[in-house]
C-alpha cells in the first residue's frame, strides 16, 4: 500500500515538473516558432500551442499540425472541430481530449489520464474561418491516410457534405495516385458532384455522364435538380437518362434484396420444416409439438448464454449440439410415451401431440416466465456485408441461410449414406417388409423421431438469432412449416427445400404490395388453389404404392 | 402411411357437369360392351400397362390371369376411372367414353367393381349395405329425404337370396365370415344393376365349399351381365372360364379358351420361367 | 314415424334431451320466480354461464357431425363460430345508434376513432335483425361451401384437411386483427346496448338468450339425428369407413361431404351468434386456432360419433375449465394438454364410450345370471 502511494506521488510530481518545463519552454519559444519555422516545431509543441494565443494565430498552428502529417494530426484537428479539445484552467494549461464517453486523454500521447484531478476543463474556442479550415484540412489528411477505409469514409463525407473548389482540385490530384478502386470511384463521384454545379455546360454534361448508374443516394437529389432546372437542354436530357439508369439498377438490387430476404425467410421455413418432413413424410406422424421442440432449442441457447456469460462468441457452437440432444431426447420421450401407440392413426397423433405442445408451452411459461427472453448475438453474427450502397446483407441472415442448407444436405447424406438412413427409408416404404428382414421398426421409429426433433432443436437455435425467445415461438412457425411440407410434397426432402425457398420468396414479394398479414392470407389461398392442380405437392411420391 | 391416400395422381380434368345419358339403351351393336384400346399407364417410368387391348362382349364371362405385376389391378383401375391412362381409349358400348367420367359416374352408369380385399361397410348391417348400393338417385338431398320404394326393397330381398345371405340380413357386415363378405360385396354390385361386373380375386382365402358356391354364383350371373374375373386360382378359373385372357407386363400375351391358353408356349414360358 | 326414427335406440340422446328440456324449464323459474335469498335461486351469472355452455355444446355438436360421422376433422370450426358471432356483433353494434361514446348516429365508435367518414358497404343492412340473422347463416355457410368445394374436390382428406382448416382460421384471425378490415381490429365489437329492443344486461333478456340457446341446441340435435338416421347418414358413415367403396357404389362422395360440412358450419355460426350477446364481446381471439382445437377435445372427451356425446363433452370440459381456472388461472393449458393425450390414448370413445362399456358389462353380467 504504502509503496504504491509513494510511487504514485512520485510519478505525479515528475509529470508536473515536466509539464511545467514544457510550458515554460513553449511560452518562451512560441513567438519565434510561429513567425519563423513552424515546420521545425515538434508535434507535442504544436499541440500545446493550440490552446494559446489568438484565434488567428490558432489558424496557423492548425495548419502547421496538418502540415506535419503526424499520425495523430487528424485526431487533434477532429477533436478541435468537435469541441472536444480542452485545456485545464490551471497554469499548466495542459491540452487534453475529452471523449464522448467522458474519458480524458492526453492530447499529446492519447493516453488516458487517470488518478489526477485536472479540475474544470475549458473548451478551446474556434470560429467560422477556423472551422472551415479544419474541415478542409481534415479532409485532406484523411484523404491521404494510409488506411483504405479511412480514405473511403473521408470521400463519402465529402459527398454527403459537399466540397469546395479546393477539395475538388485536391481530389483530382489524389485520384491519379489512388490504388483502391472503390475509393477512386467515390472520388470520381465527389468530383462529378462538384462539377455538376459548374458554370460550364460541357463540364456539367460530363459530370452527369460520370454519375450515370451511381448507387450513392446523395447523387440522386442534385441529378434530379439538373434534370428539372438545368438551363442547358442536353444536360437536362442526359440527367434524366442518368436518373433512369440509376432507377433501373436500384430496381435490380431491390429485386436482389427481396430474393435474399425471401431466401432468408425460406431458410427459416426450411429449418423448421425439414424436421417435420421427416416425422411427417417418412413416418406419417403429424407432430404438432414440432414448434415447441424448436422453442426448446431456442431456450437451450438462452440457458447456455446464461451459464457462460463470457463465452457469447462461442455460445452457438455449444448450443447447436446441446439443442439437438435436448430436443432429440424430448422427441424420443414423446415417441416412446405417446406416439408409438398411435401409429396408423394420423388424426389421433395430431391431437395427442397438440396436447403435448400445450403442455410444453405452459411448462416454458412456468419455468422461464411468459416474457420473451433476448438471446445475444455473437459479434460475428451482427453487422452486415455491404455489397454496394444500395445492397447489403446482414450476417445473421446470411449465416442462417448457409446453416439451413448445411443441415439440409447433412440430413440428405444421413438418409442416403448411413445404415440408419437405409432403415428409415425401408420402414417408411414398407413397414411389415422391413420388419420381416430384421429391421427393428420400433427402434427406427424412435430414432427417426429423435432425429426430426433434434433438427427442430437446431432450428430453434437459428431462430433465437432472429427473434426473441418466448413460449409462443413455436406456434408462429408451425403452420408455415406444414404449408411448406404440403407444398413441397410429402416424403420428398428436395420438395421441402424448394417449397421452403419458394414460399419464402413469394412471401417477401407479396409483402410490399399486400402487407405481411394479407400476404399470409394470400399465400394460404394460393396454396389451396395449388392443391387443386397438384394434390400431392410439387414433388409427389411416385410409384404403384402412391397410386393406391 | 400416405396421407393423400385417396388423392388422384392426375390433374383434375374438366368433368362433364351432368351424368351422361345412360338412359338410352347401351349401343352394343358391334358386339363388345367394353373397348379397351392401346391403353398405357406408367408410374414413374414403370409401365404398369403397355398398349393394352381388350374387348369384352355383352353377357360374356371373361377370366383374366397373369403373374403378379402383370397389370390386372391397374386395368380395373382404368376401367372404373380410378386411374387415368397416359394413352389409349376406353369405351363403354359405342358411345360412352369412360375416360371423361369420374368414378361415381362410371359406377352409376353400370360398371360395378369388387375389390381384391373385401370392402363392405362393416359398421352397417347386411341389409343396409345392400340398401346403400341400390340403384337409384344417389344425390345427397334425395338420400336425405326419401326412403326406399317398395320395389327397391323387393330387389334387396331378391339379391339377398341370390348371394345366399337372406338369413343374415340384419347382422352387422363386420361380423360376417370372409366368404360371406365376398358374396355381400357381389350382392352390392348386383344392387347397382350393372351391365359389367369387375371381380378381383373373388375366391382368395375361401374354403373349397365357398369357392364352389362362388363359381356357381358367377356363372349364373353371366349372360345377364358381362362378368370380368381376375383370379390366380387356376382350378377355379378352369371351372368357370369360357374365354381367358393372359396378361403379362401390361399387355395381352394370349387369349382363347383355357386349353388353348394353357398350351400356348409363350404362356408356359411366362409361368414356368425360361 | 319420424319421431320414432329419431328417438328410438338413442337412449343417451333421449336422456340428454330430457335434461336439457328440464333445465330450460327450471332455470328461468329458479332465476325469475325464486327470491334471491332462497338457496334454490339461480343467479343471472350462472344463467349466462349455462347459456355460454349451451352455445359451446351446439358448436361441439356441429363438429361431431362431420368428425364423428364423416371422419372429417376440421381444426377451423372456431372460424365459423366466430363469423356467426361477428354477424351478430355487427347487428348489436348498429343497435347502439347514437348512444356510443362519440355519439355518431351511424358509425360505430371504433370507426369514428379511426376517422372513417362513412359506413363500409358490408356494414349496410346489419341494422335489420332479419338481415343479420340471414348473414349468420349465409356467411359461415358460404365460406364452408367455397372452402369445402375446393378441398373436397381435390380430395384433401385426413390430416391435410385438418391442417388447412387450421391455417384458414389462423389467416382469418390475422385478417380480423387488422383495423382496415373494419371489424374493430384488436378490440373487436363490444359495448352492446340492446337486442331486438331489449336491454342486453337485463335479467329477462339473459333468460331469453339462455332459452334461445337451449332450444337451438335441442332443435339442432334433432336435425342432426334426422341426418344421421337417414339413408344419407348411412352413406356418410360409409364414406368415413370405406370412401373408395362408396365412390364405386355410385355416390358422389364430395357432394355428401360438402353439404354436411356446410350444414355443420351453419350450426357453428348460429352457436356463435347466440354466444356473442351473452358474453357481450366478439374479438379476433375467437378465431385463434387454439379455440378450434379445444373444441375438438370437448368432442373427443364426450365421445365422438354419438351426437349426445359431444354435448356431454362440451359441458364437462367447460365445467372443469371453469372450476380449474378459478383456482389456477394461469395453468389451464396443463390439464387441457393432458386431456388431449389421455383421451386419444386411453379413451378413444370418450366418456360416453366409458359409460357404455360399463353398462354393457353390467347388462351382460345380468344376462349371464339369467341364463343358468
Amino acid at each position: 500500500m504504502i509503496v504504491t502511494t509513494t510511487m504514485e506521488r512520485l510519478q505525479v510530481l515528475m509529470r508536473l515538473c515536466s509539464a511545467l518545463a514544457i510550458a515554460t519552454l513553449v511560452a518562451l519559444s512560441t513567438p519565434v516558432l510561429a513567425q519563423s519555422e513552424p515546420a521545425s516545431a515538434t508535434f507535442e509543441q504544436l499541440v500545446n500551442e493550440v490552446a494559446q494565443g489568438s484565434l488567428s494565430k490558432r489558424v496557423d498552428t492548425v495548419a502547421a499540425i496538418a502540415a506535419l502529417k503526424h499520425e495523430r494530426s487528424a485526431d487533434i484537428l477532429q477533436a478541435l472541430q468537435d469541441g472536444n479539445l480542452k485545456v485545464t484552467r490551471d497554469d499548466s494549461e495542459r491540452v487534453v481530449i475529452e471523449t464522448a464517453d467522458n474519458q480524458i486523454l492526453d492530447a499529446q500521447t492519447s493516453e488516458p489520464i487517470t488518478g489526477t484531478d485536472l479540475g474544470r476543463l475549458k473548451r478551446i474556442p474556434i470560429h467560422n474561418k477556423l472551422r472551415s479550415q479544419l474541415h478542409t484540412l481534415l479532409a485532406q489528411l484523411n484523404l491521404s491516410h494510409p488506411n483504405d477505409e479511412v480514405r473511403l469514409s473521408a470521400v463519402t463525407r465529402l459527398i454527403t457534405d459537399g466540397g469546395d473548389e479546393q477539395t475538388a482540385t485536391l481530389l483530382n490530384e489524389l485520384k491519379s495516385d489512388e490504388q483502391n478502386s472503390r475509393v477512386r470511384e467515390a472520388m470520381d463521384t465527389a468530383i462529378a458532384l462538384y462539377q455538376l454545379e459548374s458554370e460550364n455546360a460541357t463540364e456539367r454534361l460530363a459530370a452527369v455522364k460520370q454519375l450515370r448508374g451511381s448507387l450513392i443516394p446523395e447523387v440522386r437529389g442534385p441529378l434530379q435538380e439538373r434534370a428539372d432546372y438545368d438551363s442547358d437542354k442536353d444536360v437536362r436530357i442526359e440527367a434524366q437518362r442518368a436518373l433512369d439508369s440509376i432507377e433501373g439498377r436500384l430496381k435490380m438490387f431491390r429485386l436482389g434484396e427481396n430474393v435474399f430476404f425471401g431466401l432468408s425467410l425460406g431458410s427459416v421455413f426450411l429449418l423448421s420444416a425439414i424436421g417435420l418432413a421427416i416425422t411427417f413424410g417418412v413416418m406419417g406422424v403429424i407432430n404438432m409439438a414440432h414448434g415447441e421442440l424448436m422453442m426448446i432449442g431456442a431456450y437451450t441457447t438462452w440457458v447456455i448464454q446464461q451459464v457462460f456469460p463470457n463465452q457469447i462468441e462461442y455460445s452457438l457452437f455449444m448450443a447447436i449440439p446441446a439443442a439437438f440432444v435436448v430436443a432429440g431426447l424430448v422427441g424420443i420421450a414423446i415417441e416412446r410415451g405417446v406416439i408409438q401407440f398411435l401409429y396408423g392413426r394420423p388424426l389421433e397423433t395430431l391431437l395427442a401431440t397438440f396436447g403435448i405442445s400445450l403442455i410444453l408451452q405452459q411448462a416454458a411459461r412456468s419455468i422461464f416466465s411468459p416474457l420473451n427472453r433476448a438471446v445475444s448475438l455473437p459479434e460475428w453474427m451482427s453487422g452486415s456485408l455491404q455489397i454496394n450502397p444500395a445492397f447489403s446483407i446482414t450476417f445473421n441472415r446470411l449465416y442462417i441461410l448457409l446453416f439451413g442448407l448445411m443441415v439440409f444436405f447433412a440430413l440428405l447424406a444421413i438418409l442416403k449414406k448411413t445404415s440408419l438412413g437405409l432403415k428409415v427409408r425401408a420402414v417408411s416404404q414398407n413397414r411389415p417388409m422391413a420388419r420381416a428382414v430384421g429391421v427393428r421398426a420400433s427402434w427406427v421409429d424412435a430414432l427417426t423421431f429423435g432425429l426430426g426433433s433434434g433438427i427442430a432443436g437446431i432450428a430453434g437455435v437459428a431462430l433465437s438469432q432472429l427473434t426473441n425467445v418466448g413460449p409462443n415461438l413455436g406456434q408462429a412457425y408451425i403452420i408455415d412449416s406444414f404449408m411448406v411440407v404440403v407444398f413441397g410434397g410429402v416424403g420428398n426432402l428436395w420438395g421441402t427445400l424448394v417449397g421452403a425457398m419458394g414460399l419464402g420468396i413469394v412471401n417477401k414479394f407479396l409483402e410490399p404490395y399486400a402487407g405481411a398479414v394479407l400476404a399470409k392470407v394470400l399465400i394460404l389461398v394460393l396454396l389451396i388453389l395449388f392443391i387443386q392442380k397438384k394434390p400431392k405437392g410439387l414433388f409427389p411420391q411416385k410409384g404403384r404404392a402412391a397410386a393406391d | 402411411m400416405n396421407p393423400f391416400k385417396h388423392a388422384r395422381n392426375w390433374s383434375t380434368k374438366a368433368l362433364p357437369q351432368k351424368d351422361p345419358n345412360f338412359g338410352h339403351p347401351l349401343d352394343t351393336s358391334h358386339g363388345p360392351i367394353l373397348y379397351v384400346e392401346g391403353v398405357t399407364v406408367s408410374f414413374d417410368g414403370f409401365k404398369a400397362l403397355n398398349n393394352l387391348n381388350l374387348y369384352v362382349d355383352e353377357g360374356e364371362l371373361r377370366c383374366i390371369i397373369g403373374p403378379n405385376g402383370a397389370g390386372k389391378t391397374t386395368m380395373m383401375d382404368v376401367i372404373t376411372g380410378k386411374t387415368k391412362p397416359d394413352e389409349g381409349s376406353v369405351y363403354f358400348g359405342q358411345q360412352i367414353n369412360l375416360l371423361e367420367l369420374s368414378e361415381h359416374q362410371i359406377a352409376r352408369g353400370g360398371i360395378g367393381r369388387k375389390f381384391q380385399k373385401p370392402t363392405v361397410f362393416e359398421a352397417l348391417s347386411v341389409y343396409e349395405n345392400l340398401e346403400l348400393a341400390t340403384a337409384g338417385d344417389k344425390r345427397f338431398w334425395k338420400t336425405l329425404t326419401r326412403e326406399l320404394t317398395g320395389e327397391q326393397r323387393d330387389r334387396i330381398d331378391e339379391v339377398l337370396g341370390t348371394v345366399g345371405l337372406a338369413g343374415s340380413r340384419s347382422n352387422d357386415a363386420g361380423n360376417l365370415s370372409h366368404g360371406q363378405k365376398q358374396w355381400l360385396e357381389i350382392g352390392m354390385l348386383l344392387m347397382q344393376s350393372p351391365r359389367v361386373l369387375l371381380v378381383d380375386e373373388p375366391v382368395a382365402g375361401m374354403t373349397g365349399e365357398e369357392t364352389e358356391r362362388t363359381a356357381e354364383l358367377l356363372t349364373s350371373l353371366a349372360g345377364k351381365h358381362s362378368v370380368i374375373v381376375v383370379e390366380h386360382d387356376m382350378a377355379f378359373v378352369r371351372s368357370i372360364a369360357r374365354q381367358v385372357t393372359v396378361l403379362h407386363q401390361g399387355s395381352v400375351l394370349a387369349e382363347g379358351t383355357m386349353d388353348q391358353v394353357q398350351n400356348d408356349p409363350k404362356v408356359i414360358e411366362v409361368y414356368l420361367g425360361e | 314415424m319420424l319421431t320414432q326414427r329419431l328417438l328410438t335406440s338413442d337412449k343417451g340422446g333421449m336422456l340428454v334431451l330430457g335434461i336439457l328440456a328440464l333445465t330450460c324449464i327450471l332455470v328461468p323459474i329458479l332465476n325469475l320466480a325464486v327470491p334471491e335469498s332462497s338457496p334454490l335461486h339461480v343467479s343471472t351469472f350462472t344463467v349466462t354461464l349455462l347459456g355460454k355452455f349451451l352455445c359451446y355444446a351446439l358448436l361441439a355438436l356441429a363438429l361431431d357431425l362431420i368428425w364423428g360421422y364423416a371422419g372429417i376433422l376440421s381444426l377451423g370450426h372456431g372460424a365459423f363460430f366466430a363469423l356467426g358471432g361477428y354477424a351478430m356483433g355487427m347487428y348489436l353494434m348498429r343497435q347502439i345508434g347514437d348512444r356510443g361514446k362519440y355519439g355518431d348516429p351511424l358509425l360505430p365508435d371504433f370507426m369514428v376513432f379511426l376517422n372513417w367518414q362513412e359506413l363500409p358497404w358490408y356494414w349496410h343492412g346489419f341494422d335489420m335483425f332479419w338481415f343479420a340473422a340471414l348473414m349468420i347463416i349465409v356467411v359461415p355457410g358460404l365460406l364452408a361451401w367455397v372452402f369445402g368445394w375446393l378441398a373436397f374436390r381435390s380430395r384433401v382428406t385426413g390430416v391435410y384437411f385438418a391442417i388447412i382448416t387450421q391455417a384458414l382460421t389462423y389467416a382469418l384471425m390475422l385478417a380480423f386483427f387488422r383495423n382496415e378490415m373494419g371489424f374493430g381490429g384488436n378490440n373487436g365489437l363490444t359495448d352492446f346496448k340492446d337486442i331486438l329492443g331489449f336491454s342486453i344486461t337485463a335479467d329477462s333478456t339473459r333468460i331469453g338468450l339462455f332459452l334461445a340457446s337451449g332450444i337451438a341446441l335441442m332443435v339442432a340435435y334433432l336435425a342432426c339425428r334426422y341426418i344421421v338416421t337417414s339413408r344419407a347418414g348411412r352413406v356418410i358413415v360409409s364414406i368415413r369407413d370405406a370412401e373408395s367403396r362408396t365412390r364405386f357404389s355410385g355416390y358422389q362422395v364430395e357432394s355428401y361431404k360438402l353439404w354436411l360440412f356446410v350444414f355443420s358450419a351453419v350450426l357453428a355460426g348460429i352457436a356463435g351468434a347466440l354466444y356473442v350477446p351473452q358474453v357481450g364481446i366478439i374479438n379476433p381471439g375467437e378465431f385463434s386456432p387454439l379455440n378450434s382445437i379445444e373444441l375438438v377435445v370437448w368432442v373427443a372427451t364426450g365421445g365422438r360419433g354419438t351426437l349426445y356425446g359431444a354435448i356431454v363433452g362440451a359441458f364437462s370440459v367447460n365445467y372443469g375449465k371453469t372450476i380449474f381456472t378459478t383456482f389456477y388461472p394461469e395453468a389451464w393449458l396443463f390439464p387441457l394438454g393432458l386431456l388431449f393425450v389421455l383421451v386419444t390414448l386411453v379413451l378413444p370413445k370418450g366418456l360416453v364410450g366409458l359409460l357404455g362399456r360399463f353398462t354393457r358389462r353390467k347388462a351382460s353380467k345380468a344376462s349371464e345370471e339369467d341364463t343358468p
